[in-house]
C-alpha cells in the first residue's frame, strides 16, 4: 500500500517535472528581446528535422539569434542546472547533510580563484567562441580545491564526512582570501570578476557547452549509479559497511563524480547558487527520501529550474539583463528558509 | 556645447577664503574649496582669510587617475609625490601601491603628502586623512564635461596652477568643439546607431552618462538607451540577443586592455556574424583607460570617436 502510494508519488514528480522542463525550454526559445513570433520560431526549428522543409521567414540575424544564442544558452542551462542539481543532491547524501550543495568542498572558492588568476593574467572571457583559459583556469582551480579538502580531510587516516565538511570550510576560506588578495592587488579586473561571480550564461556559446557535455554526462551515470549505495549509506557508516557498502570508496567516487561535473559547470557558468539546494529538497518533499528517486528527478527539475531563472534573468529587465546568480538567490533564500522551517528536525 | 564659466567659480571661491598670491598673478590655495555639484576640497587646516597667502602643495598624492592625467596636463606634475597603482598616464607619474579602491590613511600619510587627490571616499579615507590635517580634494566621476572643467580648474586654484588650467580648458572646448563640427557637417543624414562595450558580458553606458555624451555630442543613436531601468545608473547589462537585433553600425569596444576584447574576435562571436557594424567595418578598438576617464584625454575619446565615423563610407 504504501509502495504503490511512493510510485504514485514519484510518477506525479516525474511528470509535474517532464512538463515543467519541455515548458521552460519552449518558452526559452520563444522569448527574448528579439520579439520573434513563436510560430516562426517553431517553424525555425522544425525546419531542421530531417524530411522537414519549412519557411519561417526570419532574417539571417533573426536565425542567428535562435540557434546561436538561444539555443546554446538554453543547452547549456539544461547542463548546468541538471549538475548543480545532481550534485546537490549527491553531496547532500554523501554527507548525510541537507545543508550540503555543490560549492561544499571549495568547488566555488576554486574555480573563482583560477578565473580571477586567469583573467590578471590577461585571458579573454568572450573570444568569439574560441576557447578561453578562463573556463579552463576555472576548472583546474576547482578540481584542484576539491584535492585539497580531500587531503586536507583526511588527516590521521580518517576520511570522515564531518572531517571532509570541516575541510571544505577551511580550503573555501583560504582560497576566497587568496581570490580577494589577488583582487585587490588587480582592480582592473575586478568588474570582469564580479560578473563571473554573479553567473554568466549571458555570453554562452556552443563551445560552452561543449565543455561542460562530456562530464556533466559522466557526472550524471555515475551519480545515478550510486543512488542506490547512497539510500544504503543514509542509515550510518558503520550500519552501511555491516550492509556491504564500502563507504569510503562509494563517498569517494560520489564526491568525485559531482565535484567533476560542478567544477565543469562553474568553469563556463560562474557561480549559480541555491539550485543545489532549492531542486533536490522539493523534490525530497515530493518523492520521500530514497536517492534513487531524487538524484534523477533533481536532474530534470534542476535542468527546468534553472533554464525558467535564466529565462527570468534575461525578461524581468528587458532588454537588459539580471545577472542569473541573483534571480536563483532571491528565489533560493526565502525558499531555503521555508524548507527549513518544514525540515526543523533535520537541523536540530 | 557652450560651458558655463567655471573659471570665474574657482576664482570666486579662492578669492573668498582669502588664498591669493602677492602678485595676482597665479593664485595658489591649499584651502578648502567647496562645490556641492563637482568637487568637495575637505580639510580642517583651512588658513584664516586675513592670513598671508599659504604655499602650493609640493607633495601631492593622487589616488584617481583621471585626477593624475589633469595634474600633469596643467604643470602641476613636478608637485606631484606619489600616484595610485592605476595612474598609468602620463609615462613619468610616480606609480606607486598606493590604491584609490582600498585606501590606505597611514601608508599615505607617511608620504608626507600635503594634498591628497581622490575620487571616491573608500573606506572613510577622507575622514581618516582629515584627522590627520590632511588637506584632501575628492573630485568624483564626472557626469559631464562640465564637470571635468570644472575640476581641472580647481586642481588649477588647489596647487598653483590656474593660467594652465584655464588655457588647458579653452583648448579642450576648442578642440572638441571642431571635431565634433566637422564630423556632423559629413554626417549621413539618417543618424547611426552604436553599441559601447564596458566587458565582454555586454555592460553598456547609456546617453545620461559621461561617456555616453561624448556619443551623442556626434548625433548617434545609443542602443543602450533603451534598455536602460532606474536601478542602473546608465549602466545596463545588455543582452547578445539584444545587441544583435538592434543591428548596430558601430561597435566600441572599450574591454581591449582590460579583457582583450578585439574586433576580429567580435565577428566571430556566436550569432553576430552579420552585424551591420562587422559587415561594414564599424567595430572600433578604443583605448579603455581613455574611454573610462575623465581627464583632459577625452579630447582623444572624441577624435576617437570621428575617425570611426570617418571611416565608414558615406550613405
Amino acid at each position: 500500500m504504501r509502495a504503490t502510494a511512493t510510485a504514485a508519488r514519484t510518477t506525479r514528480a516525474t511528470v509535474i517535472a517532464t512538463v515543467a522542463l519541455v515548458a521552460a525550454v519552449v518558452a526559452a526559445l520563444s522569448i527574448g528581446p528579439a520579439r520573434l513570433p513563436v510560430w516562426a520560431v517553431m517553424r525555425e526549428l522544425l525546419d531542421r528535422l530531417p524530411l522537414v522543409n519549412l519557411d519561417s521567414g526570419l532574417s539571417v540575424n533573426q536565425v542567428a539569434t535562435i540557434w546561436d544564442l538561444r539555443f546554446p544558452r538554453v543547452v547549456l542551462g539544461l547542463l548546468v542546472g541538471a549538475v548543480l542539481s545532481g550534485s546537490g543532491a549527491a553531496y547532500q547524501g554523501a554527507f548525510r547533510n541537507p545543508l550540503a550543495d555543490p560549492y561544499l568542498l571549495g568547488v566555488a572558492a576554486g574555480a573563482g580563484l583560477g578565473a580571477t588568476i586567469a583573467l590578471v593574467a590577461g585571458a579573454a572571457t568572450n573570444n568569439g567562441g574560441v576557447l578561453t583559459p578562463v573556463p579552463l583556469a576555472a576548472f583546474g582551480g576547482a578540481m584542484s580545491s576539491v584535492a585539497l579538502t580531500y587531503l586536507a580531510g583526511g588527516v590521521g587516516r580518517q576520511r570522515t564526512a564531518t572531517g571532509l565538511l570541516l575541510a571544505g570550510v577551511a580550503v573555501s576560506s583560504f582560497l576566497t582570501a587568496a581570490q580577494t588578495y589577488v583582487l585587490q592587488r588587480n582592480t582592473q579586473v575586478l568588474r570582469t570578476v564580479y560578473s563571473w561571480i554573479l553567473g554568466r550564461l549571458t555570453v554562452v556559446g556552443w563551445t560552452d557547452v561543449g565543455i561542460v557535455l562530456p562530464y556533466a554526462v559522466a557526472s550524471a551515470v555515475v551519480l545515478l549509479i550510486m543512488a542506490r549505495s547512497l539510500d544504503v549509506l543514509a542509515v550510518g557508516d558503520e550500519e552501511a559497511g555491516a550492509l556491504g557498502i564500502r563507504v569510503k570508496r562509494v563517498r569517494a567516487i560520489v564526491i568525485v563524480a559531482a565535484s567533476l561535473g560542478t567544477a565543469a559547470a562553474v568553469a563556463v557558468s560562474g557561480l549559480i547558487g541555491f539550485v543545489g539546494l532549492i531542486v533536490p529538497h522539493t523534490v525530497r518533499l515530493m518523492v520521500g527520501g530514497s536517492y534513487r528517486r531524487i538524484i534523477p528527478l533533481s536532474q530534470i527539475g534542476g535542468a527546468a529550474f534553472l533554464v525558467a531563472a535564466d529565462l527570468l534573468a534575461r525578461t524581468v529587465i528587458s532588454p537588459a539583463e539580471l545577472p542569473i546568480g541573483v534571480i536563483t538567490a532571491i528565489v533560493g533564500g526565502p525558499f531555503f528558509l521555508l524548507v527549513m522551517r518544514t525540515r526543523r528536525e533535520n537541523f536540530a | 556645447m557652450k560651458r558655463p564659466i567655471r573659471l570665474v567659480t574657482a576664482l570666486g571661491l579662492i578669492a573668498a577664503l582669502g588664498a591669493c598670491s602677492d602678485d595676482g598673478t597665479e593664485k595658489q590655495a591649499a584651502a578648502p574649496i567647496e562645490e556641492a555639484t563637482t568637487v568637495v576640497l575637505a580639510t580642517t587646516a583651512a588658513p584664516a582669510p586675513t592670513e598671508p597667502a599659504v604655499a602650493a602643495p609640493s607633495k601631492i598624492v593622487s589616488l584617481s587617475a583621471a585626477a593624475t592625467e589633469m595634474l600633469f596636463a596643467i604643470g602641476a606634475g613636478p608637485q606631484v609625490l606619489a600616484v595610485d597603482s592605476t595612474s598609468n598616464f602620463p609615462a613619468d607619474a610616480p606609480i606607486t601601491d598606493l590604491s584609490g579602491f582600498e585606501p590606505n590613511v597611514e601608508a599615505i600619510a607617511a608620504t608626507g603628502a600635503d594634498l591628497v587627490v581622490l575620487s571616491d571616499d573608500m573606506n572613510n579615507v577622507v575622514a581618516g586623512l582629515t584627522a590627520l590635517k590632511i588637506p584632501v580634494m575628492q573630485t568624483p566621476a564626472a557626469v559631464t564635461l562640465d564637470d571635468t572643467f570644472a575640476q581641472i580648474e580647481q586642481l588649477g586654484a588647489a596647487t598653483g596652477h590656474i593660467a594652465q588650467a584655464a588655457e588647458l580648458v579653452k583648448n579642450m572646448q576648442t578642440e572638441i568643439d571642431e571635431i565634433v563640427a566637422e564630423a556632423r557637417s559629413a554626417a549621413p543624414a539618417t543618424p547611426l546607431s552604436f553599441y559601447h562595450e564596458l566587458d565582454p558580458t555586454y555592460y553598456s553606458a547609456t546617453s545620461t552618462t559621461f561617456i555616453g555624451q561624448i556619443y551623442k555630442a556626434f548625433g548617434l543613436v545609443n542602443i543602450a538607451d533603451a534598455a536602460s531601468t532606474d536601478d542602473d545608473f546608465g549602466y545596463p547589462q545588455l543582452s547578445a540577443e539584444y545587441i544583435v537585433t538592434a543591428d548596430p553600425d558601430l561597435i566600441f569596444l572599450a574591454d581591449v586592455k582590460c579583457c582583450q576584447a578585439n574586433a576580429a574576435a567580435v565577428g566571430t562571436r556566436d550569432g553576430w556574424a552579420g552585424l551591420q557594424a562587422v559587415t561594414g567595418g564599424g567595430v572600433i578598438e578604443l583605448d579603455d583607460d581613455i574611454a573610462s576617464r575623465w581627464g583632459p584625454r577625452v579630447v582623444d575619446q572624441y577624435r576617437a570617436v570621428a575617425a570611426a565615423l570617418a571611416k565608414l563610407p558615406v550613405g
